[in-house]
């Protein structure tokens, strides 16, 4: 076990490294720092020495891969590609073009995005897993044809329209919870309801739909049939046989996105005022700053990477015929 | 007649692909009436009237991104004193317009200067208003385009209600007379005259499988809609009027060439990568499979907003510095809009790639597959002419059902600022402006809703049309 995951966390190393090139390959070489400098500094007859002055500010000004003024020291380490790229494997992220510090403000800001994600995560699973359920209990009827209606319906509304609508009826209109914000402690659960109660219901549509698939792919199966057929009730059937099998697929399917859960959802933050990392992101985005986004991109892979070595475990730990080799 | 063609047509790289789209769709059309095996496959899909219906919707969107895809510049009104004949004294507008404009140009003139909530004929705010007498009152002034032909408000029930039978009974009138002609040439006879049947009646031949009604009463339903609109909303503003006075209908509905397009350009921008490198990947196996993905794998650890994000903020660091070689604003939102699709296409397709590399690694093990192998086929052809129709399927499916995801994201990129261009009509866009005004009180509510309505009738139907193809191509899916 322990040999294995040693390999794959060697095979995670390849693929990060690919990550690091291609983000460096579209930040430094498609566009050079100084077309940078020019949107950043907003004008586009802007004298030289600004530019450079901009540049050196921020390490921009160095080489991109090799440096021939230093001698061997600095040979390749006092470039952009050693200072902006390989360091973020010791996830030493740098400062960020405004220079605040990248990663005090990702230790600060990943536990308000965990907050909202991982509540949101696990009541929507809850949520899909059970309606699933109780839609496959009344399979082939008028019920499963209807509620698959409603799920398309669900699926097709923008989830834009969710975060507006909540906010209009339940803040704004009713006023049950505030509208936007975040406080720490015990207040934040105030702030939190709204933004979890509407990546719950935005995910519905599409989660229960496909948990129904994976329960109904359980439910033809022969086992099931047998029990069936030798008088085991209905319902034993489908909480003995179809749910624990059934969980299997779904639960592995999900590991992916544990990790990812500290990066947050850009879209919710935003809207809800939520300091995390995803309102983080989309700052960076909106004022351009490319040093967060870069960042953001590579914790984004280390963490999905983490999300896929995980998984492996689990089809191990939860399917003993997968065998780890 | 010469002022009927005082027009530049301009085409932009946009128009060319979607006229592109249309003819593919065409051929597509004429291979399934001429191919008998296309045919039976695909009967199940419009054998079903949610299929049916689902996708005579999403045609009806798709000839309004035509007509909007039409685009050509006016030629202005000669100044004075100066001679017009000559070719080169000519000039054209800035403006770029399209067939479209014109269809909607009774809605477009009646602009007003702010919001108007949907059917008014009052603005939504208050303004000076100078009485006869000279007195100056604060009051909601009356529009200038919307209901002008009225005394006051008591009237304007009876009056929308007169002009909506007027318009509904139009429209019926159009589509009975299309639904007859058609009904006329289904049961034409052959040439050589119509086989007769026991009693001596002729007997029809055409197809059992289409269910007409749900054609027929979908068709009807979207005609009515168009003469409704046309001819309601040239006195009133039926979605009301934005923040700059503009009518919101007319604005939703420019944005559906926006999401049309970026539906099907970002599905069809992710084939060739997914295609190619899937198939070869489980066709060669060995270190081809590997350097696949490994591909395939770092692109989709990135998450996929950003490494959208991160693009589009280069494409926009691009536009900037060679702000030179775009003269119009229309080149400009279109190459961005263009380079959005693009890069939606390069960092999707790798969802589609896995399952195709799957697919092959199984139907390489078929034995004719290995037969040919055997028999030292080339491997394109191997991989053209076994490979490919066995996996169709899944490419298929996998194109229905990525259509409305794009549309979907188009609206999240632009509220995230990495969408289309700002100048351009789309749903994202319209979201975005109006976003702020949902805390106005009065709420603002119509700019928001149109744009979700319209967005939400596409996705809908392109959800429903491809859960039909997916029943009807997935083996899976049966039982």
């Amino acid at each position: 076990m322990l040999a294995y995951i040693i390999r794959r966390l060697l095979y995670a190393i390849p693929i990060l490294v690919g990550v690091n090139l291609l983000t460096f390959a579209l930040f430094f070489m498609v566009n050079s720092p100084d077309q940078m400098a020019l949107v950043q500094l907003g004008d586009k007859h802007i004298d030289p020495e600004a530019v450079e002055q901009w540049k050196a500010q921020r390490g921009y000004d160095k080489p991109l891969f090799v440096n021939d003024r230093e001698d061997s020291e600095g040979l390749l380490t006092d470039t952009i590609f050693y200072d902006k790229s390989v360091r973020l494997f010791a996830l030493d992220f740098g400062k960020s073009d405004e220079g605040r510090d990248i990663g005090d403000d990702i230790q600060q800001r990943m536990w308000p995005s965990l907050a909202v994600a991982l509540p949101s995560f696990a009541v929507g699973l809850m949520v899909n897993v059970t309606l699933a359920l109780f839609i496959v209990m009344f399979r082939a009827s008028i019920f499963d044809t209807a509620a698959m209606v409603a799920c398309v319906v669900l699926m097709s509304i923008s989830g834009v329209f969710y975060v507006f609508a909540g906010q209009y009826f339940f803040a704004k209109l009713w006023s049950l919870v505030p509208i936007s914000g975040f406080l720490g402690g015990v207040d934040a659960i105030r702030f939190l309801i709204l933004p979890v109660l509407i990546g719950v219901v935005a995910g519905i549509g599409s989660g229960t739909r496909l948990y129904r698939t994976l329960f109904l792919e359980e439910a033809n199966r022969d086992y099931v049939r047998t029990a069936r057929a030798k008088g085991v009730p209905e319902l034993t059937t489908l909480f003995r046989h179809i749910l624990p099998n059934g969980l299997i697929p779904i639960l592995t399917s999900v590991v992916v996105v544990i990790p990812s859960l500290f990066m947050g959802s850009l879209l919710v933050e935003s809207f809800f005022g939520i300091p995390g990392l995803g309102s983080y992101t989309l700052d960076a985005i909106q004022s351009q700053d490319f040093a967060i986004v870069r960042s953001m991109v590579f914790l984004g892979s280390v963490l999905y990477i983490i999300g896929l070595i995980l998984t492996d475990i689990s089809y191990t730990l939860v399917d003993p015929r997968v065998r780890l080799s | 007649m010469s002022d009927l063609f005082a027009v530049k047509p301009v085409l932009l790289w946009s128009d060319a692909l979607i006229f592109v789209l249309v003819a593919t769709l065409v051929m597509f059309f004429i291979h399934l009436a001429r191919d008998r095996l296309t045919r039976q496959r695909w009967t199940p899909v419009f054998a079903s009237p949610v299929g049916m219906g689902s996708f005579i919707v999403v045609m009806f969107y798709v000839l309004i991104a035509v007509l909007d895809s039409i685009h050509y510049r006016e030629q202005l009104a000669a100044v004075d004193g100066s001679d017009n004949t000559s070719a080169e004294e000519v000039h054209y507008s800035q403006e770029v317009r399209s067939l479209l404009d014109d269809v909607l140009s009774r809605l477009k003139e009646n602009s007003e200067k702010t919001y108007s909530a949907p059917f008014s004929i009052y603005s939504f705010s208050k303004e000076n208003v100078t009485l006869e007498d000279g007195t100056v009152i604060r009051e909601y002034p009356r529009l200038d385009g919307a209901g002008s032909h009225l005394e006051s408000e008591d009237g304007k029930a009876w009056d929308i209600f007169t002009r909506s039978i007027e318009a509904v009974l139009i429209g019926l009138l159009i589509s009975g007379a299309l639904i007859a002609l058609q009904v006329q040439w289904r049961f034409r006879c052959p040439p050589e005259g119509c086989p007769l049947d026991g009693n001596g009646k002729p007997l029809v031949t055409a197809s059992r499988h289409i269910p007409w009604k749900t054609l027929y009463g979908t068709v009807t339903a979207l005609i009515v809609l168009t003469t409704w609109v046309l001819s309601v909303g040239e006195v009133y503003h039926i979605l009301g009027t934005d923040q700059v006075g503009q009518d919101v209908l007319v604005q939703a509905v420019k944005a559906i060439r926006t999401g049309v397009l970026i539906g099907t350009l970002a599905t069809l921008l992710t084939l060739p990568l997914a295609i190619g490198l899937g198939i070869s990947a489980g066709y060669f196996k060995g270190w081809v499979d590997d350097a696949v993905q490994y591909i395939y794998t770092t692109l989709s650890s990135i998450p996929g907003i950003l490494l959208i994000a991160a693009s589009v903020l280069l494409i926009d660091v691009y536009i900037e510095t060679h702000s030179d070689d775009f003269t119009l604003l229309a080149e400009r939102a279109d190459f961005r809009f263009l380079a959005l699709c693009f890069i939606l296409g390069m960092t999707s397709w790798t969802g589609l790639c896995r399952l195709l590399r799957a697919e092959t690694l199984k139907v390489s093990q078929l034995d004719y597959v290995q037969a040919a192998r055997a028999f030292g086929v080339r491997h394109s052809r191997i991989i053209s002419s076994h490979i490919l129709p066995n996996v169709t399927h899944i490419v298929l499916i996998a194109l229905v059902l990525d259509f409305s995801g794009f549309v979907l994201a188009e609206a999240v990129l632009s509220y995230v600022g990495v969408g289309v261009d700002p100048s351009m009509a789309s749903w994202g866009n319209m979201i975005n402006e109006a976003r702020g005004e949902l805390s106005r009180e009065p709420v603002v509510w119509w700019p928001v809703c149109a744009a979700f309505i319209m967005m939400f009738a596409l996705v809908l139907a392109a959800n429903l049309f491809a859960d039909r193809v997916r029943d009807a191509f997935d083996p899976r899916a049966k039982g």
